[in-house]
């Protein structure tokens, strides 16, 4: 195909034609909910996160009217507890992450000029997870079960289940729901803008949100499995009493704090980061320039993410550490100032170099700037120690968070939905009610905390349901309860006009006159994603390459028909984006769906000590998944290569590291290998807590002998699917199989002789926390081994189904990267608990 | 005119890996500060009076992002190109990963003299 045959318009409308009927919604009552292509999984789930935020903001509605005046009844104690619990861990789990992988998957596509992102099909599971698993813990108040212990959920209050409910069991099993969601959503978004650039976006053309969210989504996967495996260890304790966090048997729960915050801090950034990265959109489309300073603000993104990990004692500064160590994190708390003025001093020298348009969304962008700075400063101040002994626990920390989180997270969300609202209807909503909700918002927000600053230092602490008249706290109070119902009016506002959108007129394409690949959309819009995938030559190509929207429409580019009636996008190199591949994308299906649904049950059933129930949904879950995989990828193409235009041809198929599959498998495990180090943490995190670690009692631990045995085991199974996949590539397929039968028996009897040892050596996980955490390490390698057999059996069955062979060798690469961090487990695992007891 | 010999310091090849290296560095000494601290509190019962294993430790991670900084330093400036060096061509690429890179090497050498303040005035665990 040349140039010249895209002259020829009955060419183009029958490509048109042809993409059109690939990337047809299905249709039906419930078959439309079976979609996965981004622009619809991607709205469903704005909308959801909306309404969770709208749900949450009603709750802390409730709570400000209750705290209105002093000594109030509206609601009882108790209810308050669920109230504040749930505002804050709604606000966190289910609006403000959730909002931002929907908005990515919204937007990542048409940035990067892709028809969607590599795995459709696991955003629609992320989707489905997210959706059961908020219905779960937000239902819950309307039963009064909802967890009551705070956001941050500390034991032992939460974990004696004298003392705290169901609600903390749905809290900790319907958040890990939604945190398997959210890494779904990390693999997803991380291999879109590693792999799928369009030809030309080379890394330094990359638009900015792009890299924030590349950033933000490697933080998920170091952030999120530490409170995975905290989430373990708690549910462990609830459901078994196995003692990690009880002191009386030699727990600790200053465990959970550690787990929680090195969680939970970043998680700070995970929220904040994806926000700002619409400003670095937005302010410079409406400074009518490029913005400045493009390696700073990348800087800014990486500098921020790794900071952030070490930051989070300074939670904890109350809880008797040493003060050395208090030291180190207060300092790194104040060293992350510096990268998040970077980019602030960015954008306002963007501003200030350009010729600026005072629209709605600069608005909303600028005034969030205002607020999220005395948030800043604030933060600065709590985060030097002995300012921090007195603010700690008070309202003054309740200013300063909620300043962060409306003026890093909340105001530069609405100023991207006045933004991009025209992206995904093709209407603008009305300036008018946006500057009318804006100015409710400022207003609202500052009147509602600035006066917290002082109730706080006056000595108010948070989560009180009432206060007595004589503190002198009534007055603050009330103005934060009228800023609180003036800032709800504003998001009222905003929800007005959001429903009179559907009776406006369409806006014309692009309306802002931006300059970046997403304003490729067109106001009637194609479910195709992009008409043609382009040649990008700079940051701006619609303002910099001549006749670019034309060439686009026109299917001059890349990939402008589906010949073969298949959902297709182009894979590129990390670095370059050189074409490497065509790859076929996942269709609509029931599976993930299924899938999703069946997860759910073993989380949602586990709470309720189902215990037969939700381990056959667990087996259900595994089915789905195999039915998934087996049907829906490394599918063996019909011919090796396609033409994508311009005399290039791109193959079909793909192993290895250049794969998508091997890079979210490599994703996926690296969370893995995350939760398994927040594991491992606990154990020698209760070696520095306990003079003797071990007890004298169980000096010996489980032995040196059987836990080595099971490491040689595991040793074997990883050599043998080394093996299996060198002779496979050069052909050997029957040795091959032959080793894979081998890797399988050793995985197996590897289960076995990992558990031999605490059980020969009488190990009572109830009696103290060594032989729990002995007991968990243990379970979660021999977990890891039974899934390292379930793999093996999988790709034999690929080999003997004629659905993998030497050229088309995905599946068995794949596994072997499953095998390496498997390896690392068992050598890391057995050691601790075989050779650390002999070496102390 | 003949072409130059590029310096060891512009063959090596930047990457997405490289960009990483200081404040991985940073990471590296945070981890080290922290847990040498916690552990000799509550194993020893004391910080170390004079912390000789914490200044080679600094001194060691500042110089290895002072290297990494100047390997940058040497590869942003690689010939080629035209300015501002915003094009979709090899060396701007480069160019702008080494940018960073450098950028970086600054944030993570002061964030790692942020870390080694507190140990000039802090010595006891309390």
């Amino acid at each position: 195909m040349s140039l010249h045959n895209q002259d020829d318009p009955a060419l183009r409308a029958a490509q048109e034609e042809r993409l059109r009927a690939v990337w047809a919604p299905p249709k039906g009552l419930f078959l439309r909910w079976t979609d996965c292509n981004n622009n619809r999984v991607g709205v469903w789930y704005v909308l959801t996160a909306f309404a969770f935020m709208l749900f949450a903001g009603v709750l802390a509605l409730i709570m400000r009217t209750q705290l209105a005046v002093p000594d109030n009844d509206l609601v009882s104690a108790g209810t308050f507890n669920q109230l504040f619990t749930l505002h804050g861990s709604m606000m966190m789990f289910l609006f403000a992450v959730p909002m931002f992988e929907a908005v990515s998957i919204i937007l990542l596509p048409q940035l990067l000029g892709a028809r969607d992102l590599p795995f459709p099909r696991l955003s629609a599971f992320g989707y489905w997870s997210f959706l059961l698993g908020g219905v779960f813990v937000g239902g819950s108040i309307f039963f009064n079960a909802a967890p009551d212990g705070g956001w941050f959920m500390y034991p032992p209050l939460t974990t004696r289940t004298d003392l705290s409910g169901l609600g903390a069991d749905i809290w900790m099993l319907g958040l890990s729901f939604i945190e398997v969601s959210s890494v779904a959503a990390a693999v997803e978004l991380i291999v879109g803008v590693l792999k799928c650039r369009p030809p030309g976006m080379r890394l330094n053309l990359m638009p900015l949100y792009a890299w924030y969210i590349l950033v933000v989504a490697v933080m998920i996967l170091f952030a999120f499995p530490p409170l995975i495996a905290g989430d373990i260890l708690f549910e462990m304790e609830r459901l078994l009493n196995w003692p990690f966090f009880d002191a009386s048997r030699g727990g600790d729960p200053l465990l959970w704090q550690h787990l929680f915050w090195i969680f939970g801090h970043p998680e700070v950034y995970i929220v904040f980061l994806p926000s700002i990265a619409l400003f670095a959109m937005l302010v410079p489309t409406f400074s009518n320039r490029h913005l400045l300073g493009y390696p700073w603000i990348v800087l800014a993104a990486v500098g921020t993410a790794f900071l952030s990990f070490g930051l989070w004692v300074h939670h904890m500064f109350t809880t008797g550490l040493p003060k050395i160590s208090l030291a180190f994190f207060s300092a790194a708390s104040e060293a992350v100032a510096i990268p998040t003025a970077v980019q602030i001093f960015a954008f306002i020298a963007t501003l200030w170099a350009g010729r600026v348009t005072w629209s709605t969304p600069l608005l909303y962008a600028t005034g969030s700037l205002a607020i999220f700075v005395i948030g800043g400063l604030t933060g600065v101040m709590v985060a030097v120690a002995p300012f921090d002994w007195q603010a700690h626990d008070t309202y003054f920390i309740v200013a300063h968070l909620h300043y962060v989180l409306i003026g890093g997270t909340l105001l530069p969300l609405f100023a991207g939905l006045y933004y991009y609202w025209p992206l995904i209807t093709g209407k603008k909503l009305s300036d008018r009610l946006g500057r009318i909700a804006f100015w409710m918002l400022f207003v609202g927000a500052n009147i509602t905390f600035f006066p917290m600053h002082f109730s706080g230092l006056m000595g108010m602490p948070r989560r009180v349901f009432t206060y007595p008249e004589e503190l002198g706290l009534g007055g603050l109070n009330m103005a934060s309860t009228i800023g609180a119902w003036l800032f709800a009016a504003g998001v009222a506002v905003i929800c007005i006009d959001l429903a009179l959108s559907p009776r406006r007129s369409k806006a014309q394409r692009n309306p802002w006159g931006a300059g970046t690949l997403e304003w490729l959309a067109h106001p009637d819009d194609e479910d195709w994603g992009i008409r043609s995938v382009p040649l990008i030559e700079s940051r701006y190509p619609i303002w910099d390459q001549k006749d670019f929207v034309k060439k686009v429409d026109e299917g001059r580019f890349f990939l402008p028909d589906a010949e073969e009636g298949r959902r297709e996008t182009i894979v590129t190199t990390v670095l370059d984006a050189r074409p490497l591949a065509v790859i076929r994308l996942g269709t609509p299906s029931v599976i993930p769906m299924l899938t999703a649904i069946a997860l759910g049950g073993v989380f949602i059933l586990t709470t309720y000590h189902f215990y037969w129930a939700a381990l056959a949904c667990a087996v259900a879950t595994l089915a789905c998944s195999i039915w998934w995989l087996w049907t829906g990828t490394a599918e063996i193409p019909e011919k090796p290569c396609k033409p994508i235009g311009h005399g290039m041809d791109l193959p079909l198929y793909m192993s290895g590291p250049a794969a998508p599959g091997w890079w979210a498998m490599f994703i996926t495990m690296m969370a893995d290998a995350t939760a398994f180090s927040g594991l491992v943490f606990g154990y020698y995190f209760f070696w520095t807590r306990h003079a003797d670690f071990p007890p004298m009692a169980m000096a010996d631990g489980p032995g040196v002998y059987w836990p080595m045995v099971a490491l040689a085991l595991g040793g074997a199974s990883w050599l043998a699917t080394i093996a299996a996949r060198e002779v496979h590539a050069r052909g050997g397929v029957g040795i091959a199989r032959l080793l894979l039968v081998m890797g399988i028996a050793a995985s197996l009897a590897g289960i076995g002789t990992g558990l031999v040892g605490p059980w020969t050596h009488g190990m009572d996980p109830e009696s103290h926390s060594y032989p729990a955490i002995v007991w968990t390490l243990v379970i979660w390698t021999v977990a890891h081994a039974g899934f390292a057999a379930i793999m093996q059996s999988y790709a034999l069955a690929r080999s003997m189904a004629g659905k993998m062979n030497p050229q088309h060798d995905a599946d068995i690469r794949n596994v072997t990267v499953y095998m390496h961090f498997f390896a690392l487990t068992a050598v890391v695992a057995y050691a601790t608990i075989g050779l650390f007891p002999v070496l102390s | 005119m003949k072409d130059r010999r590029p310096h060891w310091s512009e063959r090596l090849k930047v990457t997405l890996w490289t960009l990483i290296v200081p404040p991985t560095i940073w990471t590296g000494h945070f981890l080290f500060s922290y847990l040498w601290a916690s552990i000799s509190c509550a194993k020893a019962g004391q910080f170390a009076t004079f912390p000789t294993l914490f200044v080679v430790g600094t001194v060691l991670a500042l110089i290895l992002i002072a290297l990494s900084g100047w390997i940058a330093w040497n590869q942003g400036r690689m010939p080629g190109g035209s300015t501002p060096h915003e094009d979709s061509t090899e060396i701007d690429r480069l160019r702008f990963l080494a940018k960073s890179t450098l950028l970086l090497a600054g944030l993570s050498f002061v964030a790692v003299l942020f870390t080694a303040l507190p140990v000039i005035y802090l010595r006891d665990c309390l």
